[in-house]
């Protein structure tokens, strides 16, 4: 049934004897491990595209989106930190290889003649690897996206005559990073590059297959087949890094940092780890001298790397024996790891930037009494006037805005009195009462640029059982988030000790539990003994 | 090297060519059929919507009622403008329709010389417990989850009309 089916699409395509050229091709009888890298690269790369199509199905392409969206593929989908761990780490082992791929047609000089347009190719997909590193690192969008971004942005300026070009490509002609350099780099990142690399690699194949493998200077075995020998041991190394990547990807966690802030001048941008010697080179250089550091010797280099097989056209010799290669190699591997030791050292200790992922959500940090400040801001529907997060009503000032921010007397004696405080406005009255205007105004304080969009997806259950935690004064003999007092036990990571069925016999028969306990039984209607337990469990540790 | 294990060789890699490639294809597919199938983890769970109170609904005539709600999208929460049309069947019942016809999801509304709700788009119409009179509507009308508490009626989620 199947060799049929095959029979049938050899006859029409031709395609078994394709793959069967592809797979017989006759190399030279010394190769084996040390051309694997090659297939490794073009391994990762399709792993790349895959799992950043699988990110792309989940992923809103905007600044603030973006974020939002990411947190949601890392957090609420399954195996979606793993498809994310796999782009990320995916996209260093990729660099590795490559630079390995690169340093073994070096030191072997198979660059030689004439291969120099499969080495000059090469280059070429190194440059476009590198792209693809940097216009990523942008679409998390937290602040170590942003900032890295910022500083890459500014050093393409400084590129003479082109710097302001350069820059107006990106999007970033005179306002700075934003929405036009998001999308410039999205486009790139996934429309631009990836056909780009595509045609490319096809090319670097193609000067593969028609000058064949490169052979060692003197043949002492007879040609063999690609297949399957050496596709076994293209197979394995393939597998190694495979296992290397999965295990980076589920172990080491790639943190979500806070939402990109413009404003925060705390933040300390580093590159990704393979630009670090580009960065540590640059404080080589000041003042006017920077352009050379940032833009020349870059430059330079990467003539350097397309010079090669011009610069050294002396005959093939065995690798032991190519001594300057060696010591080229040498040189470069000590110039590389000192500046980016130098650049890691130099990193000054700061304290992670990791937010809601990692750590609690965002609304697990506030006090219950904000918490439920939340409740009555939905419930009294203030976002359709007043713009918090995405939302793009202008009517009243944005509340999240640190500069607008008043006292909580003031606050109140607005919600009570608008017209008395502020003559004119259309601000309505709102009608609490005064417990709940005070958390209304909690809520209020505690809202700024930063943790708005988190805030304003704190899950209505949450809110609801905050609400009814204030409203029954629970804070009168517990703690949460180190707010109320310590006459009963803490709250915090109730869920890690307690079942749900356990809290909800608790309130209504609490002697029968605890014996002996001061806690007094609490008789509510089923909807609220769920919003409340819910978000008693849900509480951070 | 004989031919015997020339050939032994030649088994041992294709076997292993195809073991770790069946591997890795495994490794990626499963997480990402699981990603793309599975629905997101906290399962949201719809809370119920104040909507009106029971004694200001004419028994006679269905009423629109226009309320606001949370909507979980993906990775927005969104508050959004929802519109129900409420019968009251007695004091403590409420029926509440969804607002669009179980056509193509045009916004039907109330007529009143006729008595029945009515489709502007392909003239669906349909009684007061939502049962289909007329027009190409496959199935009566969508229903929400309602409940009356104190006086006051509150809604859940959306449950189609095949049942009711």
């Amino acid at each position: 049934m199947i060799r049929r089916l095959i029979d049938w699409l050899e006859h029409r395509t031709g395609i078994e004897t394709t793959v069967k050229l592809f797979m017989t091709e006759e190399i030279p009888g010394s190769s084996g491990w040390h051309q694997v890298f090659g297939s490794i690269a073009l391994f990762l790369f399709m792993t790349q595209a895959f799992t950043g199509i699988m990110l792309a199905f989940n992923y809103a392409p905007t600044p603030g989106e973006a974020y939002n969206s990411l947190k949601y593929i890392a957090t609420e989908l399954t195996a979606g930190r793993l498809m994310r761990g796999l782009h990320h780490w995916g996209a260093s082992l990729m660099i590795v290889i490559v630079v390995l791929h690169m340093l073994q047609t070096f030191l072997w000089g198979a660059y030689k003649k004439p291969r120099e347009a499969t080495w000059m190719m090469g280059v070429v997909l190194l440059l476009v690897t590198m792209a693809f590193g940097l216009t990523g690192y942008l679409l998390p969008w937290d602040n170590r996206a942003y900032w890295g971004t910022v500083v890459t942005t500014q050093i393409a300026g400084q590129a003479p005559g082109l710097g302001k070009y350069v820059q107006q490509l990106m999007g970033v002609d005179g306002g700075g990073v934003g929405v036009v350099t998001f999308a410039r780099f999205y486009a790139m990142h996934v429309l631009l590059l990836p056909p780009v690399i595509t045609l490319l690699i096809g090319i670097h194949i193609f000067l593969v297959r028609k000058h064949g493998v490169t052979p060692a200077p003197i043949e002492t075995k007879p040609p063999k087949k690609f297949y399957p020998e050496q596709v076994f041991k293209d197979t394995v190394a393939i597998f190694a890094v495979f296992a290397l990547l999965f295990t980076l990807a589920i172990a080491a966690k790639v943190p979500i940092g806070r939402l990109a802030d413009p404003t925060d001048t705390s933040f300390i941008p580093r590159p990704e780890w393979y630009f670090l010697f580009l960065f540590q080179t640059l404080k080589f250089f000041e003042g006017p001298l920077e352009v050379i550091g940032s833009v020349v010797l870059p430059t330079i280099a990467i003539l350097a790397l397309f010079a090669v097989p011009f610069i050294d056209r002396g005959t093939a010799l065995r690798v032991g024996k190519r001594t300057t290669a060696i010591a080229v190699v040498l040189l470069a591997a000590i110039g590389w790891g000192g500046l980016t030791a130098a650049a890691i050292r130099g990193t000054p200790v700061t304290p992670p930037d990791i937010a809601e992922s990692e750590g609690p959500q965002d609304w697990q940090q506030l006090s219950p009494e904000e918490l439920a400040g939340i409740g009555y801001f939905r419930k009294e529907n203030c976002a359709a006037c007043h713009a918090v997060g995405d939302s793009k009503t202008s009517l009243g000032p944005n509340l999240a805005k640190r500069s607008i921010h008043k006292d909580a007397k003031w606050m109140i004696a607005h919600f009570k009195h608008p017209q008395t405080i502020s003559p004119g406005t259309s601000m309505p009255t709102i009608r609490l009462n005064d417990s709940q205007l005070n958390a209304l105004a909690a809520f209020l304080l505690a809202l700024n640029e930063r943790n708005e969009a988190a805030l304003q997806s704190a899950p209505q259950f949450a809110v609801e059982g905050a609400v009814l935690y204030s409203a029954n004064k629970c804070a009168a003999c517990h703690q949460i988030n180190n707010v109320g007092m310590k006459l009963g036990p803490k709250l915090n990571g109730l869920g890690q000790r307690r079942s749900k069925e356990w809290v909800e016999q608790h309130f209504t028969d609490p002697q029968k539990l605890s014996p002996g306990t001061v806690m007094p039984v609490y008789k509510f209607s089923p909807r609220d003994m769920d919003r409340m337990t819910s978000f008693l469990l849900a509480l951070g540790d | 090297m004989d031919n015997q294990s020339g050939s032994n060789r030649r088994r041992f890699f294709i076997s292993a060519i195809n073991g770790l490639w069946a591997i890795i294809t495994a490794a990626l597919g499963l997480p990402a059929a699981v990603y793309l199938l599975l629905p997101p983890k906290s399962k949201k769970k719809d809370a119920w919507i104040e909507a009106g109170v029971v004694s200001q609904i004419d028994p006679k005539t269905p009423e629109e009622a226009v309320f606001r709600r949370m909507r979980v999208d993906g990775w927005k929460v969104t508050s959004e403008k929802a519109t129900a049309w409420l019968v009251k069947d007695s004091a403590e019942k409420v029926i509440a329709f969804a607002p669009q016809c179980t056509h193509l999801g045009c916004a039907y509304h109330w007529d009143d010389s006729n008595h029945n709700f009515l489709c502007p788009c392909h003239t669906s119409t349909f009684d007061k417990e939502g049962k289909v009179l007329s027009g190409p509507a496959p199935r009566p009308l969508d229903r929400y989850q309602s409940k009356v508490e104190n006086g006051k009626i509150y809604l859940g989620d959306i449950i189609s009309g095949e049942g009711a």
